[in-house]
């Protein structure tokens, strides 16, 4: 990808864009060393392993948020299970067995632009009334975790699908010639080969999982003690934050405690998907 | 042995075989009455020809008028296009190719496919041999091993990649990455190999070897060519057929023994083409 | 199973869970009908608009204020982010020395991965109070533009990015052989030929700032009336369905189905707007 950029050769010289150019590139910089400043003062001192496995005192004033880990790590865990088989199955059957204008393919290439478009407050009330009431799982963990999986999937298959259309259609060919099966072509080269794309598709999906508020106050509910199983409800990271900010007074320093966390789970989690498609599938094929 | 021009006197490792047919001609694919169609546009009609086995069959014509889709009707990789239909029959040996229940990946072991642009897999060259063998139920390691170096002398490339085999496919040279792909076609031990313009991406002097390879495989195998290069079908081929456009459709204009094509050809049009009068 | 066999097999099963996604959208469009229904058939679909407010208790819903709020909130955080964000493009490939412009490339990734609620949080701790010292209550359609455009920057910026990346380096030599200047190139050739990877990039952060519903609930302020100025507070409709649909019953609730709906079409036509320009190009 970088080859293809001209930036060596080509320097902005005109004055006033080239101003423009830098003063924002300056303000954003700036911008994000504020925030990250300020998040580091204020919530700095909350962190330490105390914080990390104890349970919230006085409406989180106090004490801890292992009750919002467990249940952040347990929403996710469902998220993932659910969303990634079925995602890049989806991505498979939109790439490798149906032709790109069928009706069929259409259909479900637009059903999955308007999905992935769809405000997540209205995945809320879907989750809520489909997961929650309809299905009978009440506030709880599976129900928030299947409803992240519904507004995670149509990212991972779109990411998914285009990486196994950027594969170079000489490999199918060869594959087809030596008689091998679409499952063989899958697993031996076109999967392998498209795991940067799933692994941009995970990173998204990821962090959307992290940030939603409003989806898990209306599935998982708003409870702060330590859910005892899948079906029991909990407060998840994020929901956390929003509480101690709007609604507890004095509870700024713990939200920025907690969204600290919050930002190093983030970037746990990409490294693990990063080194998890690496090892599984970018491992297997070799470009000179 | 009729003189060829001097352009092709340029390079040549071997002396020419011997072009004439096959001694005890013996059909291995018979096609009949064989017509390809992309949706509403007919490109191949109505074409009718045996191939004899052990023989290099050259299909010889301009651009455009369907010898690739013959090529692929035969292992039926033209069904891969949308919309592509294929009537006709093409029977090897006593099985039916075009049958509905035709097990399409077994068929693929015995028709063996090159393109004209070389494409190895983006594995090490051991794998790119070894895993067609794996998927085809060649459980057996020391079995596959013998396979794979076997395959790897026939195409000349044992001693060139012998001490390399874990090194990346895609790090060979062109002509290098094109016997490969002729190797991992024998591998699977394939009565027939099928050749798109195998030489015409190469330059010259990778596709002196290559053809040479070709010429070596005729008789252990039966080759159908696809060649623009007359004086490569000339050298190589014992049949030879001529495809031609007419009426915006793809024919067979004529086949026959090499040597009589090309020496006394039937159609006036072959004589044309074979002259350079025409295409 | 025979390897053929197995082809069908595999084929089939996928075909039905791809199904599933379809499925999905449809049973989402069905509910949110369903429960609209109610609300639509009540009375003339107009009162939604024309109505003397929202107040639920005495049923009237106008939804104008609050669709004002939205579309103001989201064109002003457009205003904003599509120039700084394709600034940020050029930066990273046309005026950055290669390691700056690695970093800042990083950079953007990371503020593209940072979670709303957290940017929500950082605007209600130190944005608000910033504009309440100038002109009370600080929480405003003001701050919600201002979070809403850092959320959507790093987005309109990668797109961008990528899509300049894609113009084929060909288009760029060719400008240069006829002798023109860079600038010229940039503005006259690279940017017209990645108008459409650019404008799909606006169209998916239009989609992102539509739906944004924490961050701007945290900062808006949540008055439900038509904004006078910058710096009046607004309650968006995202803000509004999250706010209420605890409590709502009847009417109200349907009420803010119809709002979901009416949401959740803006965002099918902007996906269709999307599709056809991509055709077309």
């Amino acid at each position: 990808m970088k080859t293809m950029s001209p930036r060596r050769t080509h320097r902005l010289t005109d004055h006033v864009l080239a101003t423009f150019v830098w003063l924002t590139a300056l303000s954003v910089a700036g911008f994000f060393c504020w925030l990250l400043v300020d998040m580091v003062s204020q919530g700095f001192d909350r962190l330490s392993w105390d914080f990390l496995t104890s349970e919230p005192e006085r409406s989180g004033r106090r004490g801890g948020i292992a009750p919002m880990l467990v249940s952040t790590v347990a929403v996710l865990i469902i998220t993932f299970v659910v969303a990634i088989p079925l995602g890049v199955a989806t991505a498979i059957w939109l790439s490798e067995f149906t032709r790109t204008q069928s009706r069929p393919a259409v259909a479900i290439r637009f059903s999955l632009d308007v999905l992935a478009g769809v405000p997540s407050i209205v995945y809320g009330l879907f989750g809520s009334a489909f997961f929650c009431v309809w299905l009978g799982m009440g506030y709880s963990l599976l129900a928030g975790g299947l409803t992240l999986a519904c507004m995670v999937l149509p990212i991972l298959i779109r990411t998914t699908e285009a990486g196994l259309a950027a594969v170079p259609a000489d490999w199918r060919q060869g594959a087809s010639a030596l008689g091998l099966t679409r499952w063989a072509a899958l697993r031996f080269l076109l999967l392998p080969a498209a795991a940067p794309a799933i692994t941009a598709g995970l990173l998204l999906g990821i962090g959307r999982a992290l940030a939603e508020t409003a989806v898990l106050l209306f599935t998982s509910g708003y409870v702060d003690r330590m859910p005892a199983s899948w079906l029991d409800s909990g407060r998840v990271l994020a929901v956390h934050i929003f509480d101690l900010s709007m609604n507890v007074t004095g509870g700024d320093k713990a939200a920025y405690g907690t969204a600290l966390v919050l930002l190093v789970l983030l970037l746990l989690l990409n490294g693990l998907a990063m080194a998890l498609t690496d090892r599984w599938l970018a491992r297997r094929i070799v470009q000179a | 042995m009729n003189t060829s021009h001097p352009t092709d006197l340029a390079y040549r490792v071997s002396e020419p075989q011997l072009q004439s047919a096959c001694c005890q001609p013996q059909a291995h694919l018979t096609i009949s009455q064989l017509s390809v169609r992309y949706g509403q546009k007919v490109v191949l009609s109505n074409v009718s020809l045996a191939i004899q086995r052990g023989c290099i069959t050259a299909l010889i014509g301009p651009s455009g008028c369907g010898k690739t889709s013959f090529l692929s009707s035969l292992n039926r990789l033209v069904g891969m296009v949308p919309g592509c239909s294929v009537t006709g029959s093409i029977v090897l040996d006593t099985d039916e190719i075009l049958a509905a229940n035709t097990d399409v990946l077994m068929l693929r072991r015995r028709i063996g496919m090159i393109f004209q642009r070389p494409n190895p897999f983006p594995l090490s060259i051991r794998r790119n041999l070894d895993m067609p063998l794996q998927e085809h139920g060649f459980k057996d390691k020391a079995d596959r091993e013998r396979r794979i170096e076997q395959a790897l002398r026939d195409v000349g490339l044992w001693d060139e990649v012998s001490d390399r085999l874990d090194a990346p496919a895609l790090g060979l040279s062109g002509g290098q990455q094109q016997r490969l792909c002729i190797a991992r076609a024998l591998v699977l031990e394939p009565e027939i190999l099928l050749m798109d313009e195998p030489c015409s991406a190469l330059d010259p002097i990778s596709s002196g070897v290559v053809e040479d390879l070709i010429m070596r495989l005729g008789g252990r195998y039966t080759v159908i060519i696809v060649t623009h290069n007359l004086a490569q079908a000339r050298r190589i081929a014992n049949y030879t057929a001529f495809f031609w456009m007419q009426n915006h459709v793809g024919q067979l204009i004529e086949f026959g023994a090499c040597q009589q094509l090309f020496e006394a050809p039937a159609q006036a049009l072959t004589a044309a083409y074979i002259n350079g009068i025409r295409g | 199973m025979s390897p053929s066999r197995a082809e069908a097999w595999l084929s089939r099963s996928l075909a039905w869970v791809a199904g599933s996604a379809v499925a999905l959208l449809a049973l989402i469009f069905l509910f949110l009908i369903t429960e609209s229904l109610p609300a639509l058939v009540d009375g003339h679909w107009l009162r939604f608009f024309n109505s003397s407010g929202w107040f639920p208790s005495a049923g009237e819903f106008n939804l104008w204020p609050m669709l004002l709020a939205t579309v103001l909130a989201t064109l002003g955080a457009l205003v904003l982010a599509v120039p700084m964000g394709l600034a940020s493009a050029f930066f990273v490939s046309f005026c950055a020395p290669p390691r700056l412009a690695d970093m800042y490339q990083r950079l953007l990734m990371l503020l593209a991965g940072i979670p709303s609620v957290v940017y929500g949080l950082w605007g209600l701790t130190v944005l608000v109070p910033m504009i309440a010292e100038v002109a009370p209550p600080g929480a405003s359609l003001l701050s919600a533009i201002l979070i809403l455009a850092i959320m959507i920057l790093p987005t309109v910026a990668l797109t961008s990015d990528a899509a300049l990346r894609a113009v084929p380096v060909s288009y760029w030599r060719g400008g240069q052989a006829l002798g023109l200047s860079s600038q010229t190139i940039l503005l006259k050739i690279a940017l017209p030929a990645a108008r459409t990877g650019i404008f799909t990039g606006i169209l998916l952060a239009t989609t992102r700032a539509l739906g944004e519903t924490m961050a701007v609930l945290m900062v808006a302020g949540n008055v439900v009336q038509v904004p006078g100025s910058l710096l009046d507070s607004v309650r968006v409709l995202t803000a509004n369905i999250a706010l209420e649909m605890a409590y709502a019953t009847d009417a109200h609730k349907a009420s803010l189905y119809v709002s979901s709906l009416l949401l959740t079409l803006v965002v099918v036509m902007i996906v269709a707007l999307g599709r056809r320009l991509e055709a077309r190009s």
